[in-house]
């Protein structure tokens, strides 16, 4: 099977490095899948979003990756993001109480930062596995 | 001379405690800097890759982007100065405060006026005690500092670059229904609220400490906005720009595809670039900071363990000649009542 060189990088530190079938996303213009071979292209994810990765060997997994990029070649792709969290980083409860924080708060004031925060928790929970109503 | 002998005494104890409670900062900078290190190359794969991105999506023509190209006739530029918070750092602060001074002498020869930043306590209260006016402070975390620390610093600045030296900052208080889906602009850098009314500036330096190696550490000034990405290339690509057509050379070089249009990406990367760019300056300086106060305490306590050793050393003395004194007047009686 044809493959590619996938790193997903944090501001902090490389979260993920290894090789995979396929990896989609969510740009700001929509939906993304890349295979191997894909043509060279640098996009823009949503603000909070899920990336998911095939890799070769394992498990599918997913990333909540914020303020990210990606930036994709013949044979490799790189999310790049402000903050990356693996799916198995992810504190489940924890983000479910940030969601029915922030859905609270935006009910009175429909401010930017609980957006923000509700859509970083729906992310987080979409990472994790959790439905999530949209 | 019994009173002399206490008073000796005493200043070796004390001076015994000082060296261990140096003897321990030292231990513990050292452990920083090694950790500290860590991030600085931990942080490195996302700079490089956004760098890439950048340079890519400038050549696919954002090249007129205001990052890009230098204003005509800048009027102020923005300077952040990265300090520590905490002394006991031999001339760590100096170094870069000589620095911060060295460029704003310069940046006002060149008709500009310099609007500061300051990181860090050390750097605060250096210029509060000077009375200059600080558009930015921000303390509390220069040991370990983390990525929210500098994206808030940064979205100050980017802030005060978008709205250029003539002007000040507006914040825009919108209520409508913007940002995430729909609008054009999906991604719209938001101003902090506290950088309504700051000063506006044409370009951004930052002042920070070079972690070189253990021993050396420079204090440095950067320019970081706008960015000079001519310059920067050749150090690389001087030969790779020409293979460009030819698919001979890495695939780096291809045709690259965008989402968005690379103007809109590139209104987006600027506020994360200055922000990368911010965090590598503190994480460097951090380990810097590190990195000196080790020094610094190794030879506080170097220090200490000396005098130490001299207080030992006049204190036996004194001890010896109390020792003699109590003898010959002892002997001195004894000879009065044999006579």
């Amino acid at each position: 099977m044809a493959e590619m060189q996938v790193d997903v990088v944090g501001v902090e530190k490389k979260i993920w490095s290894g090789t995979a079938g396929f990896v989609s996303a969510r740009t700001v213009e929509g939906s993304i899948g890349i295979l191997p071979g894909h043509e060279p292209l640098i996009a823009q994810l949503r603000e909070a979003g899920v990336v998911r990765v095939d890799p070769t060997d394992g498990e599918p997994f997913h990333v909540a990756a914020f303020g990210g990029f990606l930036s994709v070649t013949a044979e490799s792709v790189t999310v790049l993001a402000e903050l990356a969290e693996l799916a198995s980083e992810i504190d489940v409860a924890q983000a479910k109480d940030d969601l029915r924080e922030a859905e609270h708060y935006i009910g009175d004031s429909d401010d930017q930062e609980w957006r923000v925060a509700r859509d970083r928790a729906r992310a987080r929970l979409q990472a994790a596995g959790e439905s999530v109503e949209q | 001379m019994a009173a002399n002998l206490r008073v000796l005494r005493r200043r070796i104890r004390s001076t015994k405690n000082i060296a261990q409670i140096t003897k321990a900062m030292e231990m513990v900078a050292a452990s920083r800097i090694s950790k500290a290190q860590a991030r600085v190359e931990a942080s490195r794969p996302y700079a490089d890759e956004f760098t890439h991105v950048l340079r890519t999506a400038a050549k696919a023509g954002a090249s007129d982007h205001p990052l890009l190209t230098p204003r005509e006739e800048p009027k102020r530029a923005a300077i952040v100065v990265v300090t520590s918070d905490r002394g006991l750092c031999g001339g760590y602060n100096a170094n870069v405060l000589r620095e911060t001074e060295r460029l704003i002498r310069r940046l006002s020869d060149e008709g500009k006026e310099s609007t500061l930043y300051v990181i860090g306590g050390k750097g605060t209260a250096y210029f509060r005690f000077r009375n200059r006016e600080m558009s930015g402070q921000f303390t509390g975390f220069s040991e370990v500092p983390d990525y929210a620390n500098a994206a808030h610093a940064a979205d100050h600045l980017t802030a005060a670059f978008l709205a250029g030296g003539e002007n000040e900052v507006s914040v825009e208080h919108d209520d409508d229904e913007q940002g995430e889906s729909g609008g054009e602009r999906t991604v719209m850098f938001r101003a902090p609220e506290d950088a309504e009314g700051k000063p506006g500036v044409d370009e951004i330096h930052v002042v920070f400490t070079q972690f070189r190696s253990m021993l050396t550490q420079t204090a440095i000034a950067l320019q970081v906005a706008p960015l000079d990405l001519e310059s920067e290339e050749d150090d690389e690509g001087s030969e790779s720009s020409s293979s460009s057509e030819d698919s001979d050379g890495s695939d780096r070089e291809a045709e690259y595809a965008f989402e968005p249009e690379p103007e809109v990406l590139f209104d987006s990367l600027l506020p994360k670039y200055v922000r990368a760019r911010v965090f590598a300056a503190m994480l460097d300086a951090a380990a810097s900071e590190s990195a000196a106060r080790q020094r610094a305490m190794k030879a506080a306590t170097d220090n200490a363990n000396d005098l130490v050793d001299n207080l030992v050393r006049e204190s036996n003395q004194a001890r010896q000649a109390q020792i003699t004194q109590e003898i010959s007047e002892i002997v001195g009686g004894s000879d009065a009542l044999a006579q």
